[in-house]
């Protein structure tokens, strides 16, 4: 508690939205440069992460800044996945109505599992979306006729204009456009009324129902537009690879998520972000690593690899819930409050 | 402007209220008071939504509100604080006032997401306004971009006020805006509660343990014991009530109401 | 074989498959009624259990006895491990932060058995006999038969254990409101390691169990996470209506494969849980409790 708060100290909430602007403005001509100087592996590592921090930005809204812990948010990254793979091939739809229908093919299956116990309060919602993760999964595998199960759909590449987008670095853009898109649209929710009663509603349900807050319509436009973002990422994840089969959205990619949300820092839009770009870079460091030991020693590495990702993961997870609830996002704040500060100094 | 009539409210075999009335007239600061577990709270609950009672009926502005959900009570003029501070941690000061204005703004997920011109009009509006009517007359202008759970307790109180002015409401429920406070606080709160009530002709109704803030401020006070109403009148006539001497005697300790406000405010 | 012996059949391997189910049921209602944490890395403590035994009685071909005894030790071990670092630290934490630290360590138990054993299929010494039982015209495989009355045993012997001993009393009035107890001189973080304790020991057991009627791999825990979700469903409060929880599943997904085919064996009890939210949302025997605000 601080009792003196009297002292001049800005904090970080205050305006500085001009600087941001900039900021971000420069961020996104360095990342329209990238493909233009940076090898193509870094080209297709960026794409995936763009991918990965859209749909963390989804799971990020829900869990994060509404407190509704989803498991299955791997799930409604395939129902995205499907959908454009779907539509491509039965109504040759373009992608940028695909893409779209999947965020909403998403939200309406999410909605569908997470109606019922959105109405009540504690763990039911959780199971739902356990349930929703291993009942989707089942169907991707085991509906056969409409996605050739463990085979998998392919997917032609998007046209822009009748150019194709048919090599990672033109899928890279359309990803960045929709990054940039998401990102911007979550910042503005989120310092809106409607974010203001998603936090509201993560913090003490029941005042901000005192206060006009309709819960239920909150958590359930919280929980759509987090799978909308999801059907989104899986849209773009079925374009860029070309190919979607149900062993890409399985019980560890839902884990992933939560551990860049929890990571990053959970009711932080720049937490997502970092947390998503942490855990995208960590299974590369991870897999160098194991190269590095593996080759000094001698044994087989690609086989631990998935479980030693899987180990990581949880460890991150539980080691920032016990220790740095807040993440990464508030360590970068720490760590920026310090430069200016020896900056002033100086 | 509020009623309360009549309210029968019991949990399991334990009786909470038992045919309570209270009136909150227009303009008027109206106090509940009672010893602990007098049901004062309960009452509250009730107004706000929280409780179903057995039997009786809320009616705000003539229209009956029994059978609404609290945050539609909120949209037909109701706000109120809580005993128990609840501020909403992981936002600014400034944001949890802002909250207090959700059922006066429209904006939906997409004109807020594309930063639509409702979504750009209504928020700086709302912060213009909140920066005329809110800041200044709370003194909150220091800590308005503070993260609420920086502030001291005293502070909280007001920011909670804060958030429950900022959507102008027809009727102010206050559930123990003083309790935890030191005397400078209590007066401090005083003054805003009155000054709120002369700015905006605000229907106030609290709940209070600490009776010299009571006395000072209200107008109307009705005095409750064992979930039972014993008196209602004017501070005057509450004060020479020899049912509420009793009733405050009877509670266990050998205090008169003035010297038990002291002593609450100690103990707490 | 008329379809209705048949169905009598497959109700009853699902009942006695579902013994298994309550021993991992059991686990998780005690930790929950101590602490209020939902465990859902029981599964995996579970799994790692069956792992310890493979090791104990395979590896170092100690023998079953000597292998149980081990792989018991070691789990509990592992729970009060866990206890200890990750969830006490935890104390008083919103419920879903609890809960995503107990599926994180679920997670790291996964992978770390994934590291040392692989992904592959293990074979664990057999405990159980194969010759099947005979119901009248019933016949139930011997594994099966044998692991329900292994699992009845059990949680037999443990609900006498909680109902008469001083640690169940204790775990009682600590379950029943944890700030009286403490003022009962009961230590209520000694409760809380002995329930971990307590936990240990049913999936271990349910562990090697289940590992005999089925195969080992790094995945068998998976399945506690349907028993914990029918379970949260069926209400939390009750010990017997969670072993009754326990049976269903295992009557379910028998008799739902049998029916529909094996795949659908293991969504059967998320679809239960998703029709009994849409028709009591409020679970099975749960209560609607009064709010403080």
């Amino acid at each position: 508690m601080v009792s003196n708060v009297q002292t001049p100290a800005v904090p970080a909430s205050a305006p500085m939205f001009g600087r941001t602007f900039l900021w971000s403005c420069l961020l996104i001509a360095v990342l329209l440069a990238l493909p233009l100087v940076a090898p193509r592996y870094w080209v297709y590592f960026a794409g995936i992460l763009g991918i990965n921090i859209i749909a963390t930005h989804g799971l990020n809204i829900m869990t994060g800044y509404t407190g509704l812990l989803s498991l299955g948010h791997a799930a409604f990254v395939g129902v995205g996945a499907y959908t454009v793979a779907l539509a491509q091939l039965h109504l040759g739809l373009p992608f940028y109505i695909a893409i779209p229908l999947a965020g909403c093919a998403a939200a309406v299956i999410g909605i569908g599992f997470g109606l019922p116990s959105l109405r009540i309060r504690g763990l039911y919602l959780v199971i739902a979306t356990l349930a929703a993760q291993f009942i989707l999964n089942f169907v991707f595998v085991h509906w056969q006729s409409v996605t050739k199960g463990d085979v998998g759909l392919t997917v032609q590449p998007a046209t822009v204009f009748g150019f194709p987008l048919n090599n990672e670095t033109r899928v890279y853009y359309l990803i960045l456009f929709c990054l940039v898109v998401a990102t911007w649209f979550a910042v503005n929710v989120i310092r809106s009324r409607v974010g203001r009663a998603f936090i509201a509603i993560r913090e003490r349900d029941l005042t901000a129902e005192v206060l006009g807050v309709q819960i239920v319509w909150y958590k359930l436009v919280a929980f759509a537009l987090g799978s909308f973002y999801a059907g989104v990422a899986g849209g773009l994840l079925a374009y860029f690879n070309q190919f979607v089969n149900p062993e890409q959205f399985g019980l560890l990619l839902s884990v992933f998520f939560l551990s860049a949300v929890i990571v990053g820092g959970m009711g932080s839009t720049l937490g997502a972000v970092l947390g998503a770009i942490f855990m995208t870079l960590l299974p590369e460091f991870l897999r160098e690593g194991a190269l590095a030991v593996g080759g000094t020693f001698g044994f087989d590495i690609a086989s631990i690899l998935v479980p030693l990702r899987e180990a990581v993961f949880g460890l991150l997870m539980v080691a920032f819930l016990i220790l740095e609830p807040r993440g990464l996002a508030q360590l970068w704040k720490r760590a920026r409050t310090r430069f200016s500060r020896s900056d002033n100094v100086a | 402007m509020l009623r309360v009539d009549d309210i029968q409210l019991a949990f399991g075999g334990v009786k909470a209220l038992s045919g309570v009335s209270v009136h909150a007239k227009t303009g008027m600061i109206t106090a509940v008071i009672g010893p602990n577990g007098a049901g004062k709270t309960s009452l509250f609950n009730v107004v706000s939504g929280f409780y179903k009672p057995q039997s009786g009926r809320v009616t705000l502005d003539g229209e009956d509100i029994s059978g609404l959900r609290p945050h539609q009570r909120a949209y037909r003029g109701m706000s109120r604080t809580f005993q128990n501070i609840a501020l909403f941690h992981g936002m600014s000061v400034l944001d949890n006032i802002k909250l207090g204005a959700h059922t006066k703004l429209k904006s939906g997920v997409l004109s807020a997401g594309f930063r639509l011109r409702l979504t750009r009009s209504e928020e700086s509006e709302l912060s213009a306004e909140i920066q005329r009517d809110i800041i200044g007359l709370l003194e909150l202008d220091r800590v308005q971009h503070h993260p609420v759970e920086d502030l001291a307790y005293g502070l909280q109180k007001r920011v909670e006020l804060a958030r429950a002015l900022v959507m102008k409401p027809k009727i102010l429920l206050l559930d123990e805006p003083v309790a935890g406070m030191n005397r400078e606080e209590k007066s401090e709160m005083s003054r805003f509660v009155v000054d709120v009530r002369k700015n905006w002709n605000t229907t106030v109704l609290l709940i209070e343990h600490d009776m010299s803030m009571v006395m000072g401020i209200s107008d109307h006070i009705v005095v409750l014991s064992f979930g039972k109403p014993i008196a209602s009148g004017t501070p005057d006539e509450v004060r020479s009530n020899p049912e509420v001497i009793k009733a405050y005697l009877g509670a266990g300790d050998e205090l008169t109401p003035a010297q038990k406000a002291t002593a609450g405010a100690r103990s707490q | 074989m008329n379809t209705f012996s048949a169905f009598l059949e497959y109700s009853a391997v699902g009942i006695a498959a579902g013994g298994i189910y309550a021993l991992i049921a059991l686990g998780i209602v005690v930790i929950f009624k101590s602490s209020r944490t939902f465990n859902f890395a029981m599964g995996e403590m579970m799994m790692l259990s069956a792992y310890f035994f493979y090791t104990a009685a395979v590896t170092f071909s100690l023998g079953i006895f000597l292998g149980v005894v081990v792989a018991i030790v070691g789990s509990i071990a592992v729970a009060l491990l866990i206890e200890r670092l990750a969830l006490r630290p935890m104390m008083g934490r919103p419920f879903i932060a609890i809960v995503m630290v107990t599926f994180g360590i679920g997670s790291i138990i996964r992978g770390i058995v994934g590291m040392i054993w692989g992904p592959n299929d293990l074979q664990i010494p057999a405990i159980l006999a194969r010759t099947p039982v005979m119901l009248g015209d019933i016949f139930i495989p011997g594994k099966t038969a044998r692991a329900f009355a292994i699992a009845v045993v059990i949680v037999g012997g443990l609900i006498a254990f909680l109902r008469y001993s001083r640690a169940g009393i204790a775990l009682r009035a600590a379950a029943a409101d944890q700030i009286t107890a403490y003022s009962m001189g009961i230590d209520v973080r000694r409760v809380i390691a002995f329930t971990w304790i307590i936990a240990a020991i049913t999936g271990c057991i349910s562990g090697i169990l289940m590992a005999n009627v089925n195969t080992l791999t790094p995945h068998l825990g998976l399945v506690a996470l349907n028993v914990l979700s029918v379970v949260i469903l069926g209400g939390m409060n009750s010990i017997g209506g969670v072993l009754v929880a326990g049976f269903i599943i295992g009557w379910l997904e028998s008799v739902t494969g049998w029916m529909l085919g094996t795949e659908f064996r293991e969504i059967t009890p998320y679809i239960l849980v998703l029709l009994l939210l849409l028709v009591r949302p409020t679970g099975l025997f749960g209560t609607k409790e009064i709010e403080r605000i």
